[in-house]
């Protein structure tokens, strides 16, 4: 059971083109032992299409064959300007991720005795059953408890409609603002360090910078692993002009080492006092851009001792002063400022941070030289950090004292993790707190405008701040959120503390759990009900990179089996609730027109989404969901939701125009994309004559904010003496759940190891490959130790990486977070080691 | 060799199709329920082989068949190169690298290999041992060229 059907003959079609493609699977036809070449073109003759990665945030271009409704080879895009034909080792296995043996095809939902039952078994249901539970149990806790009973959680990795859809299902449909995405984990606090320092979101700069740059400086970054397209981009660069330079700071050795003039390992916390330094060095070095700084920059105080992001009752935040207003601040002088830094001298920063002087000084000189134009580069590093909007805000300052800013090679960049958190998570703001183009909940004319576009009545989008990401796993374990949804991420495995926070949440037997994928994660093992989704090229779709580039692709394949996409997912079940059912009284009374409508009609067949007429899709692909609901909703979604930054200086092009290009990067006005924002010339939004213009504000001023180091949430002891840093490896993409079902990538890399010093593993008595327990004060994990790998730590510091679903490394993980941007620090806990 | 590859994967296949059937679904797990810690499997050695393998196509960067322990690959000196590099081939009896990899970003070739591609492990890596968790149903275009033809004749 499917949906609505439009057209049988084409869904015969479909369904014969798909058992088509189950019997290449089986593999029946047999290859010939001895074949002759085949060059007949009909046959040989490959049929390419443009898409975007399905990786991370880099948004490299891949051109895509086809055949016989199967993807048979993807390269690298030569005419792409992000990767100019290049692929990482994951991008080149691309045509394997979608064949997995193990898709799921068909919805299973946890039956004993053939009724749900939340101990029973995963059994095979129709799309109509599973709908069916999933809107039993959502009327009756909308009933019971409200909007605030309910809950979502999505993705970076959602198309850009996806996110849209389901922000507008959650927030106007469910008035509910409990949705957040995984981005929380990624980009939070990149998000808190942009809206702070320039009350806009996202990089001023553009991938331009690296041709452009002098030097170049990896804030934690491991971007030979990471960003590795980007990575050719910073070598090529340091190859080709000798004079280039590459500073890489992280708390252990690691890849990016390879390319580094100037590598600096330093005790993790301690890059705020580092940063803190080359702030003072470049005041008492008189290399303030004064002019510039005079003109363009206002300087604030930020509120202290705000606490970890724990739950109340923690002693820690008990004790923070200002755990409540995390955000404060309040204006002072470059004076105030200079001498708010001071304290941070060559010598503290050297005995805090455990770099050499000399390294420090080298790393500075780079900032405060007038003729080096210095690109500075974080991730997680920064962002993954219970300072991390002060660390983002750390990394602007030495960029504006200096005016290294906005222009070609000058450029603060922060890089992204996933493929689309900046075109879904960020620009169309699938966080509990935002709304499309920057705007929040919490304000009422926000709020107002989003009705306007979505053709709502007034009152429906609640004002609320819902829950982030760390705070709905405590939600469900306290039952105060009792149904909820994840879509197209893993987060059992990928949130912190599992044991403690995450695990008991879905088991709670008050809570109905639904986990969309494409693969039987770690998550849908955790769940209730398991959708099967369509993945990556078997739906249109639309990501938005790290540099404000906005691609599409077309559906390339059909999905096996019953599995659809999160977008079909959505649409689908908002036609299970009426307005009645889901919206109070006096907004269904002051606007009766809206009753007895389903949430179908209200969101997506409003006259806008449903505008455009499935003739106006492409010919030559398929499209599951238009074809289902009869309309092109892809292009309805994009084209409303882009009026939201249309003139606010997020304009999008129309949507046709991205299937015919490589991406553009936002704004493009006049159908010309921007590359340096906020600077006259380049960005048609600054002003005539202002030179630099930080319009984010209302005065056209970014902020550099005084902010001191402050200590990690929890430190080694005697009874737990190692730091753990988690992360990723080149070849897998978070979590795994591709990648580790390509036989190649496996092999390449199996098993999530434990990366020690020799020195420590010896004191301990173990050797390579010795099996240990991982353990902290939450939880732990067993694996094997590697004193030779990729990665090289320092003594005290261990590195586990969190792709193996066998070794679950977030079970020892802490949930401390951000205090501003509620992102979680995933590289600093306390944990001992034993051997098994 | 290659035949023997597919049969061993028949039986991690087998084990996810079963589990199905239980609640252990997540089958790159496959070894304890959530809340507990199997053994952790040793780790795999490299294949050594030398052996070239065959691509799934022609735009996949070759795997590499033999260990890179201690290769020193950084400002000062690429070891792969002193096999792979245009010059080197003759006495090593390696394969040249690439034709692309000395062209730039605007496909111009360069007298010498592009520093672009001079981090060779970003697409080139070594295979394990490890047995995979799960088969993967990928079809070789030499097969789906096949099928197309026999769906061909089929018609005619």
């Amino acid at each position: 059971m499917t949906g609505p059907k439009t057209g049988l003959t084409r869904r015969d079609a479909i369904k014969a083109q798909a058992a088509a493609a189950a019997a290449l699977a089986a593999g029946l036809p047999i290859p010939a032992a001895a074949q002759n070449l085949v060059t007949d073109a009909n046959v040989t003759e490959l049929k390419w299409s443009k898409a975007a990665c399905r990786f991370c945030g880099t948004g490299c271009s891949i051109m895509v064959a086809t055949k016989a409704g199967r993807v048979v080879a993807t390269h690298g895009d030569t005419q792409a300007e992000v990767n100019r034909g290049l692929n990482c080792v994951k991008g080149y296995f691309l045509s394997k991720i979608m064949y997995g043996a193990d898709r799921l095809t068909t919805p299973l939902l946890r039956k004993t005795g053939g009724e749900y039952d939340k101990n029973g078994e995963f059994t095979p249901v129709s799309w109509d059953e599973a709908f069916d539970i999933m809107a039993e149990k959502w009327k009756k806790t909308l009933a019971e408890k409200g909007p605030e009973g309910i809950g979502m959680f999505g993705s970076g990795q959602w198309t850009v409609w996806e996110g849209y859809a389901a922000s507008k299902l959650m927030k106007a449909g469910f008035r509910s603002n409990n949705i957040d995405p995984n981005a929380r984990h990624c980009m939070a606090s990149a998000v808190g360090g942009f809206m702070r320092t320039f009350g806009i979101d996202e990089p001023m700069g553009c991938y331009d910078d690296f041709e452009n740059a002098d030097a170049f400086v990896l804030w934690g970054s491991n971007m030979a692993e990471m960003h590795p397209i980007l990575w050719t981009r910073i070598t090529d660069r340091r190859f080709s002009h000798p004079h280039v330079k590459v500073a890489v700071l992280s708390t252990f050795t690691h890849r990016s080492f390879d390319l580094a003039d100037i590598p600096a390992v330093f005790t993790p916390q301690t890059d705020m006092v580092i940063l803190n330094y080359i702030a003072n060095y470049i005041i008492q070095n008189d290399a303030v851009h004064k002019d510039f700084v005079g003109k363009h920059i206002n300087f604030r105080r930020g509120n202290t001792d705000i606490g970890y992001g724990l739950r109340p009752e923690h002693p820690l935040q008990q004790a923070a002063e200002n755990a409540d207003k995390a955000g404060g601040s309040e204006p002072m002088s470059f004076e105030e400022f200079a001498e708010f830094v001071s304290e941070y001298t060559l010598e503290k920063a050297e005995e805090m941070s455990g770099v050499p002087a000399e390294t420090l000084e080298k790393i500075a000189k780079l900032y405060a030289d007038p003729d080096t134009k210095v690109m500075s580069l974080w991730t997680m590093g920064a962002n993954q950090h219970t300072r991390g909007v002060w660390t983002n805000n750390l990394l602007y300052n030495i960029h504006l004292l200096t005016g290294k800013i906005s222009t070609p090679g000058n450029s603060p960049f922060s890089l992204t993790g996933q493929p689309s958190a900046c075109g879904t998570a960020r620009e169309v703001g699938t966080f509990s707190h935002r709304l499309p183009a920057d705007m929040v909940v919490k304000n009422p004319k926000h709020r107002a405008y989003a009705e306007k576009i979505w053709k709502l009545p007034e009152g429906t989008v609640p004002g609320w701040v819902g829950s982030h990401a760390v705070k709905q796993n405590r939600d469900l374990k306290d039952g105060k959120i009792n149904c909820y949804w994840v879509q197209v991420n893993n987060n059992m495995q990928a949130a912190p503390n599992m044991m403690e926070e995450g695990l008991p949440g879905y088991r709670n037997p008050d809570n109905f759990i639904v986990v969309s994928d494409a693969y039987p994660t770690v998550t849908a093992e955790a769940a209730d009900l398991i959708l099967p989704a369509a993945m990556w090229v078997e739906k249109e779709g639309a990501f938005g990179n790290a540099e404000r580039r906005t691609q599409f692709w077309y559906q390339l394949v059909n999905a096996p089996g019953d599995s659809k996409s999160d977008l079909w997912q959505l649409a689908e079940f908002s036609k299970r609730f009426t307005t009645d059912e889901v919206w109070p009284a006096e907004i269904l009374d002051a606007n009766p027109e809206y009753k007895g409508k389903t949430l179908f009609e209200v969101l997506f067949a409003n006259g806008k989404v449903d505008q455009f007429e499935l003739s106006e899709k492409a010919k030559e692909y398929g499209n599951h969901e238009s074809e289902d609901f009869g309309f092109y909703i892809q292009k309805g979604l994009f084209e409303e939701y882009a009026e939201f930054g249309r003139g606010k200086a997020h304009d999008l092009a129309p949507f046709d125009r991205y299937h015919e290009v490589r991406g553009l990067r936002w704004p493009v006005v006049d159908g010309k994309e921007t590359r340096w924002r906020f600077k006259e010339g380049s960005d048609p939004y600054v002003k005539p004559g202002s030179d630099y213009e930080f319009y984010g504000k209302p005065d056209g001023k970014a902020v550099i904010f005084a902010l001191p180091y402050e200590p990690p949430a929890e430190s080694p002891d005697a009874e737990y003496p190692m730091w753990l840093s988690t992360g990723r490896v080149l070849e897998h993409w978070h979590s795994g759940s591709m990648t580790q079902r390509v036989p190649e990538l496996y092999q390449a890399v199996p098993d999530a190891l434990c990366y020690m010093h020799p020195d420590d593993a010896k004191a301990q008595g173990f050797r390579r490959g010795t099996e240990v327990r991982i353990i902290s004060r939450r939880g732990e994990i067993r694996t094997r130790i590697e004193t030779r790998g990729r990665n090289k730590p320092p003594k005290g510091l261990v590195f586990v990486p969190w792709f193996d679903a066998r070794r679950l490394i977030n079970k020892v993980t802490l949930d401390a977070t951000d205090p501003i941007s509620k992102q979680t620090d995933f590289k600093k806990c306390a944990v001992r080691i034993e051997a098994v | 060799m290659k035949l023997l590859r597919l049969a061993v994967l028949a039986v991690p296949v087998f084990m996810a199709t079963a589990a199905v059937a239980q609640n252990q679904v997540a089958t790159l797990r496959n070894t304890a329920p959530l809340d507990q810690e199997g053994e952790a499997t040793q780790i795999p050695g490299i294949v050594n082989t030398d052996i070239r393998q065959v691509r799934n196509y022609p735009d996949q960067p070759p795997l590499i068949p033999h260990k890179t322990d201690n290769y020193q690959v950084d400002l000062n000196s690429n070891k792969c190169l002193t096999c792979h590099s245009r010059t080197a081939v003759e006495v090593s009896q390696a394969p040249m690298i690439s034709v692309t990899h000395f062209m730039n970003r605007e496909g111009q070739t360069l007298g010498a290999i592009s520093p672009r591609r001079y981090f060779c492990t970003q697409c080139h890596v070594v295979q394990t041992n490890a047995r995979p968790l799960v088969e993967n149903e990928f079809v070789d275009i030499d097969r789906v060229i096949d099928y197309v033809n026999t769906q061909q004749s089929g018609a005619d």
